[in-house]
């Protein structure tokens, strides 16, 4: 196991935001976490690399529990990609340096430039390597902090909504290049998603999460449309088209909105 | 993870090499513009003389005297005083995003003017008398010095604590500090308004910043206080590089955001409050140099921050040279300078900025 979660909770002021929350994650595999809105699905991912004091439970890492490590020490172990990126008058080269950062003392060593121009490389980005990353477009950018994120040599890698903001091509392209990096680095992923038919088909498991808690941590082709309307409290159908499981929302959705 | 059949490309060498030349040609800048400062001013002295006096080779005692005692404290106290001042610009812009981020904009200079009114007018440091020059002269700047570094501290702490309390954002801090501006400009007039004539003159000359009320011991003091601060600040570049990248992902990193922010506006407030209390204000140059920097060299803190420190000491020491020589015999305080020659350059990169 790469991750293992054990009855984590976390509360906010008074209200508990997240209760007894279990699961695992081995190394090759991507997790999707599926909820509603407010759910508690970032917070979940903040929780598991000290971004957030979880109030109870431990996230353990490879065996070790994070929750005692020093953040600098925590980022030697889990990359976050945010949803949240700032453009700055930055090189891209720069930009993916900056992931060296948990383990460069004082300057970045040769061995911190040839891992990142390495991983560069195998994003396909060598071409843009000293462009400013303020000049880059959204699917771009994106890849760029997938990037930084992988030269901290993660054992896991945490992405909060990692398709969000992108056009249909970005998106596929993005979630190729996670599977192709869980595959290959054999590391594990944990991403947080909206986009159900995204999730279904690209992602290993799929953990539910409903009032706080886990409602069902399964594989994607196990998923049922009940379970989906009781998580979301709306009617669905699952087609399969190609072999690929779509979610489709009934026509009685309609009467939503009223 | 399999990435180590990497090879360091050369035009990323040569990329962080230009930067290097860059720095190198600002410090070369700096060399000469500081002999040509020396050398310039009511009386002319060759620059053969000043390299002579400068090195320790044997010159008249006239010429010792205008470098060592006059010339050259005013010179190096226009150059720390514009290095720190850019310095912990660059820092604030970086530490609140935001690129407002100056002394003045959080307040600390209305607190520091305050301060000095209030040293002026209550504590008693406010009786001015003309030396021989014709230079007004405040009796008791310690006095005056004190009080306001006390007052911009204060406003920093408050900073600080509020955004402590309200979580260290931003926002909080920008909006804190534009609030505590404002009161202190209001406290200020409120002094002024019940100053009698002597006061009041006093309070208005000492907001002229001013690189001649430094004397050596003095230069000593704000020389240690930049140091000190400079090695913390370009420690933490990396630091700076990660909050600029947004602060989820800094946190991601490693860094403490919070409080890498909270210590980096304490030590800023600290430099600028040092160099004020003992120059008077000094605007535009915490502002306008780290942005002319940026836009060069980019924001990568490792070379922007000793940029902004280079370019800042250059350009108040060209503003300094400028304020002396320009009404000749009349001296300007270098605070009108900065302003005339900063702003203009700033409007000519935004514009060709704009361009691209």
């Amino acid at each position: 196991m790469i991750v293992d979660i054990h009855h984590l909770n976390f509360a906010y002021r008074d209200s508990e935001i997240l209760k007894k929350i279990d699961f695992t994650v081995k190394p090759g595999e991507l997790l999707a976490i599926l909820g509603p809105n407010g759910v508690g699905k970032t917070t979940l991912l903040k929780c598991l690399n000290g971004m957030h004091r979880a109030s109870a439970g431990t996230v353990m890492v490879e065996g070790v529990d994070i929750l005692k490590m020093r953040p600098m020490e925590i980022a030697t172990k889990i990359g976050y990609v945010s949803q949240k990126n700032e453009k700055a008058r930055l090189t891209l080269f720069d930009a993916v340096l900056m992931g060296r950062k948990p383990h460069i003392r004082w300057r970045p060593s040769d061995r911190d430039l040839k891992i990142v121009e390495a991983t560069i490389r195998h994003l396909h980005l060598q071409e843009m390597s000293l462009r400013f990353i303020d000049q880059l477009s959204g699917g771009e950018l994106q890849k760029v902090c997938i990037a930084r994120a992988l030269v901290q040599e993660p054992k896991l890698l945490l992405l909060d909504e990692p398709t969000s903001a992108l056009d249909l091509k970005n998106q596929v392209e993005i979630m190729l290049l996670l599977r192709h990096v869980v595959d290959y680095h054999h590391i594990g992923a944990i991403m947080t998603m909206h986009d159900l038919n995204k999730a279904m088909r690209y992602a290993d498991s799929v953990l539910m999460l409903k009032d706080g808690k886990v409602f069902s941590h399964l594989h994607p082709s196990l998923v049922t449309e009940q379970m989906i309307e009781s998580v979301y409290g709306l009617p669905v159908e699952i087609h399969n088209i190609n072999g690929h499981p779509m979610i489709v929302p009934k026509d009685s959705t309609q009467n939503l909105c009223c | 993870m399999h990435l180590h059949d990497g090879q360091i490309p050369e035009e990323y060498r040569k990329y962080i090499g230009r930067k290097f030349v860059f720095l190198l040609l600002l410090c070369v800048s700096l060399l000469i513009a500081l002999l040509f400062s020396i050398s310039s001013g009511a009386a002319h002295i060759s620059l053969t003389d000043v390299v002579s006096s400068l090195i320790g080779l044997e010159t008249s005692k006239k010429i010792e005297i205008i470098v060592w005692n006059i010339r050259l404290p005013q010179a190096i106290s226009a150059m720390v005083a514009g290095a720190g001042l850019a310095l912990s610009g660059a820092v604030m812009q970086s530490i609140l995003r935001n690129p407002l981020g100056s002394p003045f904009t959080l307040g600390i200079a209305h607190a520091a003017a305050f301060g000095a009114a209030l040293g002026v007018m209550v504590l008693g440091g406010g009786i001015m008398t003309s030396n021989s020059m014709g230079a007004v002269q405040i009796t008791n700047p310690y006095l005056t010095t004190v009080a306001a570094f006390f007052f911009s501290i204060a406003t920093a702490a408050v900073i600080v604590a509020i955004a402590r309390m309200r979580g260290t954002t931003p926002e909080v801090m920008v909006l804190t500090g534009v609030a505590l501006g404002s009161f202190f400009t209001a406290a200020t007039m409120l002094l002024q308004f019940f100053a009698n004539d002597v006061q009041l003159a006093a309070m208005v000359f000492w907001t002229f910043g001013d690189t001649a009320r430094a004397s050596w011991s003095e230069l000593a003091v704000m020389s240690i206080v930049v140091t000190i601060t400079g090695i913390y600040f370009f420690c933490n570049s990396w630091n700076y590089n990660a909050i600029d990248a947004g602060e989820e992902t800094a946190k991601g990193l490693g860094v403490r955001v919070e409080r890498v922010r909270a210590v980096g506006m304490l030590l800023a407030s600290v430099l600028t409050a040092t160099i004020i209390g003992f120059l008077g204000i000094i605007g535009f140059a915490g502002l306008v140099v780290p942005h002319i920097v940026r836009r060069i060299i980019g924001s990568d803190n490792r070379f922007l921050l000793p940029g902004s420190f280079i370019g800042g000491a250059l350009m108040l020491l060209t503003s300094d040279t400028v304020a002396r020589l320009i009404l000749a015999p009349h001296v300007l305080p270098v605070s009108v300078l900065t302003a005339f020659i900063g702003a203009p350059v700033f409007l000519i990169l935004i514009l060709r900025g704009g361009r691209k």
